[in-house]
């Protein structure tokens, strides 16, 4: 039994947005920052096919078939790097992961010279994730061929902002090429060090999301005002009127003592409950990037919520997301019509 | 080698006050003996300045690196070197070393780690390090922590009459920061710290100053409200003096965009409502001293993520081009550029230069204020060209330089 294989542009998207690659004019993903609002569209409707595939019993596209993609991922992450070694996998290139734990970076290698060494390996695309923020940048700047952020610091994190509004899309019914408008978001957390509320930010604003944030100042970014978003502090107040809530990993190193007394003093005041849920609109959804803090920044009552959860909905889009992503970002090098370099591509550098 | 009598003739002379004037300089045993109008002597050597500006040599507080050829481009003739060596400047033998690296054409004033490995615990022997040619103390690129140990450091430098370069960032506050908060650190994801660590530091170290009688000299003040205590300090008479490098009055945090590491400061460059409140503060007379940071690095050091790159910059080169911009700008006049640049530094480190004078050292830059030329990372004179200023277009250029009377070519 063979499944249909949907190509990689089908008319219904063709038509929404511009021709060939001016429709996603940057040969790298390294952040939400530099997308146009169309940009984002566009991935998140190259994602629909894949979604779809994603839920037939034979997974498989042989749409990358033959390239080479690397996962190299200098900082621990199992999802992340599961979700993109699943998407690659799906569409048929062969994917090597690289462990920062078993590489040469432990011997003193240069990021450089590590991103030079993996160039000459010719990737047809690498997915980097790292500590640092900005090391994906410059990683793209020495390589010759598509690099994708799986994380970087306390940068972006750009998939993961994608594979959420497309999760938030799906559970509001909307369809392919719609945005956000009107909806209001609440993203409370750990938000100083946070990549994935700087992507999300940056994404749900684009597609017109009125954003909240709240977190204790402590986790509060200097100037957060100015990416456009509210700030709050107490939790409930920030909740009023919400649509979604968005919570944020507590990492453990900064429960005790530095940033917050004690992880059970942070539930009791940005622990999202069930009843702390009520405070926002009557159908709220919540959402949460995992790993979870379980009983501290979100209970199970409300993590394991038949219909408000969307966590793991999250997970499901976060594959289609990495297979558009790799689908459309390497179409250059596969020569699909409309996306070689004489065809304008480049026009747009990276992003 | 005594070198022949020199008389430059035909410059404007940059003295300590006034607009430059047309006058001519005569040194003779490596000083200068008169200036104005006066004629050259029978073996002189005469050098005809082509009405090109007639100045004292700059006298740098505060460079991480001796680097000749980026000091004589920037017409730099005495450098005071930071103990921020490997290993520090925290012994005397390795003060003697460094007093003598840089001669003859090129006099290097080592700046005394104020504690053993810089490390802001013990003191280190600041009085044989004074009489082995330091010339002041400095704290180095960090903070001292302890109050306690900052309050002896002061009082012990006052009786030996050192003055105290100290730098002001409060590093509980400022910790892993390489970037000052605000939105572009946000948008960023650099770890950053409030601009208030440094007011906090200033505003500890003002008090010590004030209780133990030292001689502080802040050798970077770059915050309106740091600017504000020191501006008041002065007014109660306080004996402190503040200094900036140019970076913090050409540049704001909106720099960091895409990362460049070449724009990692310490500290960290901060927002444009601070850089206008460092060129106020400039012309008031609260900032007496400009000097370049010099720290070439190269990508080893500079080709990393944001965080994990070293701060700093080569600054040799551009110190002069970019003060000028102050007079061009009609902030200072000519004769309090050289001020900050070279008399201000030269009279905190005791040393009888830093100024056109009968009897201070011939120490002289020829200067054409107006040529033009274009910053060029690939083309520095530095050891590196990790310059923040790459391709802009700048005027002013050394066209000759004399230590100690004796042309440097």
């Amino acid at each position: 039994m063979q499944p249909s294989i949907p190509t990689p542009t089908s008319n219904a998207i063709s038509a929404r947005y511009p021709a060939g690659a001016l429709a996603f004019p940057h040969r790298d993903l390294t952040g939400i920052a530099h997308l146009a609002r169309h940009e984002i569209l566009y991935l998140l409707d190259e994602a629909e096919q894949w979604v779809a595939l994603n839920r037939q019993p034979q997974k498989r596209a042989e749409v990358l078939s033959g390239l080479t993609i690397i996962n190299a991922f200098f900082e621990n992450s199992t999802r992340t790097l599961l979700s993109f070694e699943i998407a690659g996998k799906r569409l048929g290139a062969d994917v090597v992961n690289m462990h920062a734990a078993t590489s040469s970076v432990k011997k003193g290698e240069t990021l450089i010279d590590t991103a030079m060494t993996l160039n000459a390996m010719h990737a047809d695309a690498i997915v980097i994730r790292h500590a640092s923020s900005g090391a994906v940048r410059l990683i793209a700047e020495k390589v010759d061929c598509p690099v994708l952020n799986a994380g970087d610091g306390q940068h972006e994190h750009p998939t993961q902002a994608l594979l959420d509004a497309l999760t938030i899309r799906h559970a509001l019914g909307l369809a392919p090429g719609s945005d956000l408008n009107g909806l209001k978001v609440t993203i409370c957390g750990d938000l100083l060090h946070s990549r994935v509320a700087r992507s999300n930010i940056l994404c749900l604003t684009a597609l017109g999301v009125d954003i909240s944030v709240c977190a204790p100042p402590a986790l509060m970014p200097s100037g957060i005002e100015a990416m456009g978003v509210r700030p709050f502090h107490d939790f409930n107040a920030a909740l009023k009127g919400a649509n979604v809530v968005m919570m944020l990993r507590l990492q453990q190193e900064r429960m005790e003592g530095q940033f917050i007394p004690s992880p059970r003093e942070y539930r009791h005041l940005y622990g999202l409950t069930l009843d702390r849920l009520a405070k926002a609109e009557p159908d709220a959804l919540v959402m949460h990037p995992g790993p979870m803090n379980r009983g501290i920044e979100i209970d199970s009552t409300v993590a394991d919520h038949p219909t408000r959860s969307l966590i793991t909905r999250q997970v499901e889009s976060g594959v289609a997301i990495r297979m558009a992503c790799l689908e459309v970002l390497t179409r250059r090098a596969r020569g699909v019509p409309g996306w070689a370099d004489s065809d304008g591509f480049g026009a747009g550098g990276a992003a | 080698m005594i070198p022949r009598p020199l008389t430059i003739t035909g410059g404007r002379l940059v003295l300590p006050h006034g607009e430059p004037s047309p006058g001519t300089i005569r040194c003779e045993n490596g000083r200068i003996v008169a200036l104005g109008d006066v004629a050259p002597q029978d073996g002189d050597e005469v050098v005809d300045a082509r009405g090109a500006l007639v100045a004292p040599g700059l006298v740098d507080l505060g460079v991480f690196a001796v680097d000749k050829p980026a000091f004589h481009f920037g017409g730099i003739t005495r450098a005071a070197l930071m103990p921020d060596q490997g290993p520090p400047l925290d012994h005397p033998a390795r003060i003697r070393f460094a007093a003598q690296s840089g001669k003859p054409d090129m006099w290097v004033h080592p700046l005394a780690a104020a504690t053993r490995g810089l490390e802001g615990r013990e003191l280190a022997e600041l009085a044989l390090m004074r009489d082995a040619g330091a010339r002041a103390v400095s704290t180095g690129r960090r903070w001292i922590g302890d109050s306690g140990v900052m309050m002896r450091l002061l009082s012990y430098c006052a009786m030996l009459d050192l003055v105290v370069v100290t730098h002001a960032e409060d590093a509980g506050i400022a910790g892993n920061a390489v970037a000052t908060a605000g939105e572009m650190a946000t948008r960023l994801g650099l770890p950053s710290a409030p601009a208030e660590a440094e007011a906090l530091a200033v505003a500890r170290d003002i008090t010590l100053a004030e209780a133990t009688g030292a001689q502080v000299h802040f050798r970077q003040v770059t915050t309106a409200r740091a600017l504000d205590l020191v501006r008041a300090a002065k007014a109660r008479g306080i004996r402190i003096t503040a200094g900036v490098t140019p970076a913090h009055f050409m540049l704001s945090d909106l720099e960091l965009v895409d990362f460049r590491t070449f724009c990692r400061m310490s500290p960290p460059l901060r927002c444009d409502d601070d850089r206008k409140a460092v060129i106020a503060a400039i012309a008031d007379g609260t900032i007496d001293v400009i000097s370049s940071g010099h720290d070439p690095r190269g990508p080893e050091d500079k080709r990393l993520p944001f965080a994990d790159a070293e701060p700093g910059m080569a600054g040799a080169e551009t110190l002069l081009p970019l003060t000028l911009t102050l007079v061009r700008d009609g902030h200072i006049d000519m004769a309090r550029a050289f001020a900050l640049l070279a008399g201000k530094p030269a009279s905190l480190l005791g040393v009888a230069a830093g100024k056109l004078e009968v009897g201070a050292e011939a120490d002289i830059a020829l200067i054409d204020p107006h040529r033009p030329w274009i910053v060029n990372s690939d083309k520095m004179a530095a050891a590196a060209g990790n310059t923040p200023f790459d391709r802009r277009p700048v005027e002013g250029r050394v066209t000759a330089l004399f230590k100690g009377g004796t042309r440097i070519d």
